[in-house]
């Protein structure tokens, strides 16, 4: 497939000129690193000074990015149940391509993964079919339900990362109250799609575009209820506790007034929500039908501002593959999601430059952040680490083009959208996992 | 009348809803639609305008008046008009909207008459048909025939739009006919009130460019046009009022709360009332007040003059005078 040959055991590439980036600890210099063994041998800016050996394979950077290859922790990846719109390998390719090399999915599959045995499914198929590293999240309740625990304990030994009910939050308070209590027995942690669900039975945000468009809408308050609510749980327990994604104001600031009190609340931001608005769903555009709904354009600068003061911890992608027959139907009636693996990074890119963050404050975001949070031992350039390593063009402008996205599903709302940076060369365990001169 | 002008006077495929369209367009609807109104009530009702075209109604919902309405209308100007009711029919068979409209496409109808449940529907029908189609309500959207009959009403009995003070009351947050309303009357130059109790009104409604009333006896207070709307039950998911005895004694019409409006002010409803829920049932029989039966007779007038300038426009547009 590849005309650079796999390193196998024992072969050693070199990246040289290249702008080495690692958000934890803050390096930011030109450079050069060494893979071997599929790991990170060594790196730094005087590497290599002296040339280097016979048998050692040469990446010229050129002086691009080399940073952690991206986390994402928050993706549904359709499989098992629902491989017509995606599946680990479709997911991979588009993930690979879009600069993320683990990977978290979501148990809002068919069954869903709420026992060790899907545990066991998604990390034996993600061996066999997966160019990245796919680690999947569990349920908080049995079949998504929201009434009974699932084995938390016994599915935290057996591979899952993190503990959420998907697309739908655990609404019962009691419920959840006990989710947390048990769940910090094992520090586990549980990540809460915020919604009420009682509030959240319109189609999109609530106000005058809904009522403009005659659709029931889905007001700030169903979001801040739910996390509020949990921060007053988390008191309670002393769990730790992470929301999902947020998509409002409000929310952000009673996250940011919980961090401050000291208490070891997360949050995170799909890249739809700092990057559109609910005017991407006028004309009834299906495509920009997603949950929580696209806000207003306050909400929206709300995400950028606490993306920079640190409010918001994680980026993700959310990616939530759909065909067209879910998509092609009523407003009312379409299903909620976009596909975002290819497009997180460019999208996250556009908030440095147009100068709201910093690019290491930026990638910690994306790499450290998300990693720490669900314990991977990822997101980090070190001596040591696997080489999952992303090498990209910071300033190439370029357009997003919704056919060419590699995903097997294309529900995005960003066709035509010029963005600013590019993925080059994406490795995982030192195997080059995607490159834009073999691919485009 | 010269095609060419009159494309310029109502250069659109399809109607889709009321916020599409400038004054002057919903003025020149409104013309052609009084002149239909004297060929309704003349002993010869058939015209030939449509003859040898297509209108299939396309009723995803349930319907009787608005369907009996546009089917008359389509055969008084000589169409072939079918009727087809979605909602019992293929839909449960498993084929989703789009195939349906496609299907339909492929019979060449000139006009698709179109009913959807869902906001939006009906325009993403539209962009899957070659005739024109006309929205016969979707969802709580819009529902542009029966704001410009209303219209046509207050038009035809008070003689001006301009600068007369309406009241829409009642269930606003499910209806498409407030919207249609509420965006032809201000771009007509009414003034519009809503009175509704809060739970019945959607968010921010108030800058439709609308005042909002909770209270009748305040909201009709000196008004020339009070619209009822009909209370949406079947729409409504958990409770919005607690109880039509409630809802009657404080939202619904009588001639109590009538009394603080013009003494000539006009009752209108789009139908079909729930008498003794926002009506008094004397009231809504009231000729002096009621012009409910106005707005049925032009109903018709407005749904045949909507299909000629559709029509119209079709064959300019296959004649290369509409790009």
């Amino acid at each position: 497939m590849n005309s650079v040959r796999p390193s196998a055991q024992g072969q050693r590439i070199a990246l040289l000129n290249a702008r080495l980036l690692d958000p934890s600890s803050k390096l930011d210099q030109p450079g050069a690193l060494l893979i071997e063994n599929r790991q990170i041998a060594d790196f730094g800016p005087g590497l290599f000074n002296e040339g280097t050996a016979e048998d050692v394979m040469v990446v010229d950077c050129a002086g691009h990015c080399l940073i952690p290859g991206l986390v994402d922790i928050r993706a549904h990846l359709r499989e098992p149940g629902a491989e017509h719109k995606e599946n680990l390998s479709t997911a991979s390719k588009a993930a690979a391509a879009g600069g993320i090399t683990s990977v978290v999915c979501m148990p809002n599959t068919d069954p869903v993964i709420d026992q060790i045995a899907l545990i066991e499914f998604i990390a034996r198929r993600a061996r066999e079919t997966s160019a990245v590293k796919v680690y999947p999240a569990a349920a908080i309740t049995k079949n998504l339900h929201g009434k009974e625990l699932t084995e938390i304990g016994l599915l935290l030994e057996a591979g899952a990362v993190a503990f959420s009910d998907a697309d739908r939050a655990v609404a019962d308070s009691l419920v959840m109250r006990r989710a947390l209590a048990y769940a910090h027995t094992f520090d586990a942690l549980i990540m809460q799609h915020p919604e009420d669900p009682t509030l959240s039975t319109g189609v999109m945000n609530d106000g005058e575009m809904a009522t403009r468009l005659g659709l029931m809408g889905i007001p700030n308050i169903a979001e801040t209820i739910i996390v509020e609510r949990d921060i007053r749980l988390m008191e309670l327990t002393g769990a730790r506790y992470h929301v999902s994604h947020l998509s409002t104001k409000e929310t952000v600031d009673v996250v940011r007034s919980a961090k401050a009190r000291g208490l070891p609340i997360t949050a995170a931001v799909a890249a739809h929500h700092f990057a559109l608005n609910e005017n991407a769903v006028a004309d009834y555009r299906t495509f920009a039908k997603v949950s929580p709904p696209l806000r207003a354009e306050p909400d929206r600068v709300a995400m950028v501002s606490g993306l920079a003061d640190d409010a918001i911890d994680v980026i993700v992608s959310d990616h939530a593959p759909h065909d067209q027959d879910s998509k092609r139907v009523p407003f009312a009636q379409a299903a909620n999601g976009i596909v975002g693996l290819e497009t997180m990074f460019p999208l996250a890119l556009e908030i440095y430059h147009n100068g709201e963050i910093g690019l290491l404050e930026l990638l910690a975001k994306m790499t450290v952040n998300p990693a720490k949070l669900v314990g991977l031992d990822a997101g980090e350039i070190k001596i040591g680490a696997a080489a999952d390593l992303v090498m990209f063009d910071l300033n190439a402008p370029w357009q997003i083009k919704i056919d060419k996205l590699r995903s097997k599903s294309r529900n995005a709302p960003y066709d035509g959208r010029p963005v600013q940076g590019r993925v080059l060369k994406t490795w995982i365990n030192g195997r080059i996992a995607f490159d834009i001169d073999i691919e485009d | 009348m010269d095609r060419l002008q009159q494309d310029n006077l109502f250069p659109h495929r399809h109607l889709l809803g009321i916020a599409d369209l400038s004054a002057s367009e919903i003025g020149f609807l409104l013309d052609v639609s009084d002149s239909y109104i004297d060929v309704n009530r003349g002993p010869n009702k058939k015209q030939t305008k449509l003859r040898g075209q297509t209108v299939i109604n396309l009723f995803f919902e349930n319907s009787t008046r608005t369907r009996t309405s546009f089917e008359l209308a389509g055969k008084r100007l000589s169409a072939d008009v079918i009727n087809m009711s979605v909602a019992t029919s293929s839909i449960k068979k498993g084929e989703t909207m789009v195939d349906t409209s496609m299907t339909l496409n492929a019979m060449h109808p000139d006009v698709l008459v179109v009913r959807h449940p869902d906001s939006g529907a009906v325009k993403l029908l539209s962009e899957k048909i070659n005739g024109a189609v006309i929205n016969a309500g979707d969802g709580s959207h819009e529902h542009p025939t029966q704001a410009l009959l209303d219209a046509l009403t207050v038009r035809r009995r008070r003689g001006r739009i301009q600068g007369l003070i309406v009241a829409i009351c009642g269930d606003v947050l499910h209806s498409r006919v407030a919207r249609s309303n509420i965006h032809l009357l201000n771009k007509m130059g009414a003034q519009v009130r809503l009175v509704a109790p809060p739970t019945l009104l959607p968010t921010n409604v108030e800058r439709l460019g609308v005042e909002v009333f909770h209270d009748m006896r305040t909201g009709l207070m000196d008004c020339d046009i009070v619209m009822m709307l009909r209370l949406q039950t079947e729409r409504m998911r958990g409770t919005f009022v607690p109880s039509t005895r409630e809802y009657f004694h404080f939202f619904g019409l009588d001639s109590d709360k009538l009394a603080v409006a013009k003494p000539d002010a006009l009752v209108m409803h789009p139908g079909p009332m729930n008498r003794g829920v926002e009506i008094d049932s004397v009231l809504a029989d009231d000729i002096t007040h009621s012009a409910i039966l106005d707005q049925v007779e032009f109903g018709v007038a407005v749904r045949m003059a909507c299909l000629d300038v559709l029509t119209n426009n079709l064959r300019a547009d296959a004649t290369g005078m509409v790009s």
